[in-house]
């Protein structure tokens, strides 16, 4: 097995696995932020507007786990260095 | 499979080039500055205004209302900077309707050059607030081991607003380009919908957490306003 084979083995295992890995956290907190959310919505609904603002500041911050991950998957798809060093060499040969 | 708008190149000469980020980030500026100076041309205080004011002055009083509510006393002093934040995030999605039209906010270049700009910002309204000594003295707060703690969390949450821009522009614009080459018709629209609703999303937390930076530098470490306002019972 080349290195060319190789590196492009181990980019598309690590993009799918970072992908899938990467966003079960985040689920998992999101779902938990909505619930405690609701439950206190139901507690004090005058503090509404303010709950809500909240949950989505808290959502947003989760769900920046969950972007990065996303965006490493990218790059290793779309820009990935290693793979384009490779190529340039396979070509320059 | 275009990773970014830096990639739709329109003109070229040697090593300058004219690509989608530049052109529609100019066009926003254009945009905007034109719209708000033809509206704000006679502007009419009676009860009875154009339509287009009215919507200005909602803007404007909500974005205000926004910016008191997270804890900045005084939001004229920050409206200019916080509004256009999120003015201009908002409209780099909103436009996603247009065809042909592609975020600048889904380049890396774009968020990190907001991303920056907050970063300047909060330095800024903070020595502006409590003075030099004062603004410095809150990176020792609580103890001076903190010190590069505090450094690098400031660095950080620059690099998390960037990342966090581009990640879901990018994500929403990809996302509508590969459906669109399996299912060419009805899932493509909905996912089109979900990007616009995320953009908006995003515009508000990015120029939120822009403000709870600022009110967090202004106020000082010790006594960090709380996001959530007494009840008036």
């Amino acid at each position: 097995m080349d290195s060319m084979t190789l590196i492009a083995i181990a980019s598309i295992v690590t993009a799918g696995l970072t992908i899938a890995l990467g966003s079960i956290g985040p689920a998992l907190g999101e779902g938990r932020a909505v619930a405690t959310a609701l439950s206190s919505l139901a507690q004090q609904p005058d503090a509404a507007t303010t709950i809500t603002r909240t949950l989505f500041v808290g959502l947003a911050m989760i769900e920046s786990i969950a972007i990065y991950c996303f965006v490493v998957s990218m790059i290793l798809i779309f820009a990935n260095p290693f793979w384009n060093h490779i190529i340039a060499q396979a070509a320059g040969k | 499979m275009r990773l970014s708008p830096d990639e739709m190149i329109f003109w070229q000469h040697g090593f300058i080039k004219l690509n989608g980020t530049i052109l529609f980030t100019w066009g926003l500026m254009f945009l905007l500055a034109v719209g708000s100076k033809l509206i704000t041309r006679n502007l009419s205080t009676e009860l009875q205004r154009s339509r287009w004011q009215n919507l200005l002055e909602i803007v404007v009083t909500g974005i205000e209302k926004q910016i008191e509510d997270v804890g900045l006393r005084h939001p004229k002093k920050y409206i200019g900077f916080l509004g256009t934040l999120f003015l201009f995030v908002a409209l780099a999605s909103l436009c996603t309707v247009i065809p042909g039209y592609e975020p600048p906010t889904g380049s890396l270049s774009t968020t990190a050059a907001l991303a920056l700009c907050v970063l300047v910002a909060v330095p800024f309204f903070g020595i502006e607030e409590q003075g030099l000594g004062g603004y410095l003295k809150s990176y020792i707060e609580p103890t001076i081991i903190m010190l590069p703690f505090n450094i690098i969390s400031e660095l950080s949450r620059t690099l998390a607003l960037a990342v966090r821009l581009f990640g879901n522009m990018m994500s929403g614009t990809m996302i509508l380009a590969i459906l669109l080459t399996i299912t060419p018709f009805v899932f493509p629209i909905a996912m089109s919908a979900l990007g616009l609703l995320t953009g908006m999303v995003q515009a508000y937390i990015f120029s939120i957490l822009a403000a709870v930076y600022i009110a967090a530098a202004t106020r000082g470490r010790k006594s960090k306003p709380e996001p959530t306002q007494a009840i008036k019972a």
